[in-house]
């Protein structure tokens, strides 16, 4: 019985459209859109729902992160200098009070973690959209418009990607640039350094697409520029952009933690990974409590991994020439 | 070739002067000069005397003077004079750039050939074993900042051995090649293979990418067709033209580096140009600082030029013009 139902009804899949008459597969198929489509194939990709498991995860982290303060009891700069300290001053190993050991002050390093995501994931984001917004936008502008506009766009592009950007960058934090170390200045500088390569895919997508025959029957239409530009080029480069925003969130990051690492970024005591794993070098006191040093790193790798792995899978997700495996 | 190469020259000098213009307002138009003076003139000093060392500095002048004497002095090969440690600037760089160069190119020689090879190895055998190990391990270096395997590599080699009575690597700091070239070597073993695994992981994605797109390309079946053998196919026809985007991501990082490898010198303790460069930040040196970027700039922008050569020798079908 259930065998004969199977057999009349069609089986799912694919194979469904072969059994029936044209008109009739018209009320039967609903079109997926371009982002179902890509969804669909996401959510078949394990490692990267895995990662985007992970990545809600640490963004959870980093929103209760008073709920670890307030569970253990340890406010993130709150010092522990006789209980989270060793008699000879050294911080204090993984235990039941302090499950990740202490840091050099004696402050609880599963608080300050927990804290220090909230950094990394603001920047990481905030950045990401500030640069992938002022990249697609000049990129539209210099693609679309051409003359004098594109002249000056990619000349500018051309400086921005040859200039050594994190040296450059650490000379603007070091003149007290926008109020010094900080996290105006860090927004800042990533974004001045980081437009100009997605500007650059961006234009060369322009420049071909504004020759397209749609595009004419638009302005034939008496469509603007602005509409045209917003309205009937930029979606054809939104996907890319998004892979692109994806892949940017973990640079992002690492640049982030990397100036804090070299003391230009966030000030203390303001718990920040890169900070963290600053601290833990100094002196070598990492050789005497590696905890210190291994979960700071452990929170950031993760973190860049995760995003990377996403990206991955959204690229693959979101263009289907490339073959899968 | 020659109109190419003069076009890009321009383009090279428009951007390094468009660069000096750049460092000369951020440190020279700001308050830099005034602290530059305080510093030098001590905690103690006067508003006369700090005015005195300004005026001997030159640092009194209307801006465009200064500018133009900074220029004119550049042209020479002159980049500055570093005030606080009494001695001109072109000679911390010198002292400084052998430890960068050092460090550069024995970490580029590692990682390209590392990212190559396991690039190749990985879109060849695509979908084996070895495909994923691979995969997976040049995502994770790809994630990993280089300062932080830095440190890890010094905890468990440096350290854990050390403790262990194996004092077989230095910790931190530099040798020189003339003082003795094993120390300089052993120093160099672990900035190396921190820098070069780092790095080898992008040009492992970069090159499976590109060799798996170039692969799927119609000559590849000609050749293949022709009854060539797998093994030429692969690296006669398809690497040569799968390498076009390694080449230019590498000319870029070398070039970079050799500004400074900022990070990589800072976590070992190295006197190259990055940490000289982040140590003149901390101390407000600003010569030191302008040198720095100037020279590094310089480096990006020939790394820039030698990278469009490097295209045409690889790819036939590109014309410089």
């Amino acid at each position: 019985m259930s065998v004969a139902t199977s057999i009349e009804s069609g089986i799912a899949g694919p194979a469904e459209p072969f059994g029936v008459a044209p008109g009739e597969a018209d009320a039967r198929i609903e079109g997926r859109s371009t982002w179902e489509l890509a969804w669909a194939r996401l959510k078949r990709d394990r490692a990267a729902m895995i990662s985007l498991t992970v990545i809600i995860v640490i963004i959870l982290v980093a929103i209760f992160a008073p709920v670890f303060a307030a569970i253990t009891g340890h406010g993130a700069d709150a010092q522990f200098r006789t209980t989270g300290m060793t008699p000879d001053g050294l911080p204090v190993a993984p235990g039941s009070r302090f499950v990740l050991g202490t840091d050099d002050q004696g402050r609880d390093l599963l608080v300050r973690i927990a804290y220090g995501a909230r950094i990394s994931l603001l920047v990481g984001v905030v950045v990401t959209v500030l640069v992938v917004a002022v990249g697609a936008v000049l990129g539209l502008a210099a693609g679309y418009m051409g003359g004098l506009v594109d002249t000056i766009v990619a000349r500018l592009i051309d400086v921005v990607l040859s200039l050594p950007y994190l040296l450059f960058a650490i000379s603007l934090v070091s003149i007290n640039f926008l109020g010094g170390p900080g996290l105006p200045i860090i927004v800042f500088v990533i974004t001045v350094f980081s437009w100009a390569a997605i500007a650059r895919v961006v234009r060369g997508q322009v420049l071909s697409i504004r020759e397209k025959e749609y595009i004419e029957a638009a302005r034939s239409l008496g469509s603007g520029s602005w509409r045209i530009m917003f309205v009937d080029i930029l979606p054809n480069v939104v996907a890319q952009l998004i892979v692109y925003a994806t892949l940017l969130i973990p640079v992002v990051i690492v640049f982030e933690a990397a100036l804090s690492f070299l003391g230009l970024g966030i000030p203390p005591p303001t718990p920040d990974w890169g900070q963290m794993i600053s601290e833990a070098q100094q002196g070598g006191l990492y050789q005497q409590a590696w905890w210190f040093l291994v979960f700071p790193s452990a929170a950031l790798v993760i973190t860049t991994l995760a995003f990377n792995i996403l990206g991955d899978g959204v690229r693959d997700a979101l263009d289907p020439r490339l073959e899968r495996l | 070739m020659a109109r190419f190469l003069i076009r890009r020259s321009i383009l090279g000098l428009f951007v390094i002067w468009l660069v000096t213009l750049l460092v000369f307002i951020m440190f020279y138009m700001g308050s830099g000069p005034q602290d530059v003076a305080r510093r030098l003139a001590g905690k103690q000093a006067d508003p006369q005397t700090i005015a005195m060392v300004m005026h001997r500095l030159h640092l009194d002048e209307p801006s465009y003077k200064q500018y133009g004497r900074f220029l004119w002095s550049l042209l020479h090969g002159n980049l500055g004079f570093d005030f606080y440690h009494g001695q001109p600037v072109t000679t911390v760089l010198k002292e400084a750039f052998p430890i960068t160069l050092s460090l550069a190119l024995g970490a580029a020689v590692i990682w390209v050939v590392i990212g190559v090879l396991s690039g190749v190895l990985s879109a060849v055998r695509r979908g084996s074993i070895a495909d994923r190990v691979v995969t997976v391990l040049a995502l994770i270096f790809y994630s990993m900042p280089v300062f932080v395997l830095g440190l890890l590599l010094l905890f468990v080699f440096f350290y854990e051995l050390s403790i262990h009575g194996l004092h077989f690597l230095p910790g931190q700091g530099y040798t020189y090649f003339t003082a003795s070239p094993l120390q300089w070597f052993k120093g160099l073993i672990l900035p190396w293979i921190a820098l070069a695994l780092i790095s080898a992981a992008t040009y492992t994605r970069l090159t499976r990418g590109s060799m798996l797109e170039v692969m799927g390309e119609d000559y590849i079946r000609t050749a293949r067709s022709k009854g060539l053998v797998e093994r030429r196919v692969i690296y006669r026809h398809a690497l040569r033209s799968a390498l076009t985007p390694v080449v230019s991501q590498f000319g870029i990082d070398v070039g970079t580096l050799l500004g400074g490898a900022i990070l990589t010198e800072y976590t070992f303790g190295m006197p190259g140009l990055g940490w000289t460069a982040v140590h003149a930040i901390e101390e407000g040196d600003l010569p030191v600082i302008v040198g720095i970027v100037i020279v590094a700039t310089a480096a990006v922008v020939i790394a820039n030029i030698l990278v469009d050569i490097g295209y045409a020798v690889l790819d036939p079908r590109v014309r410089l013009h």
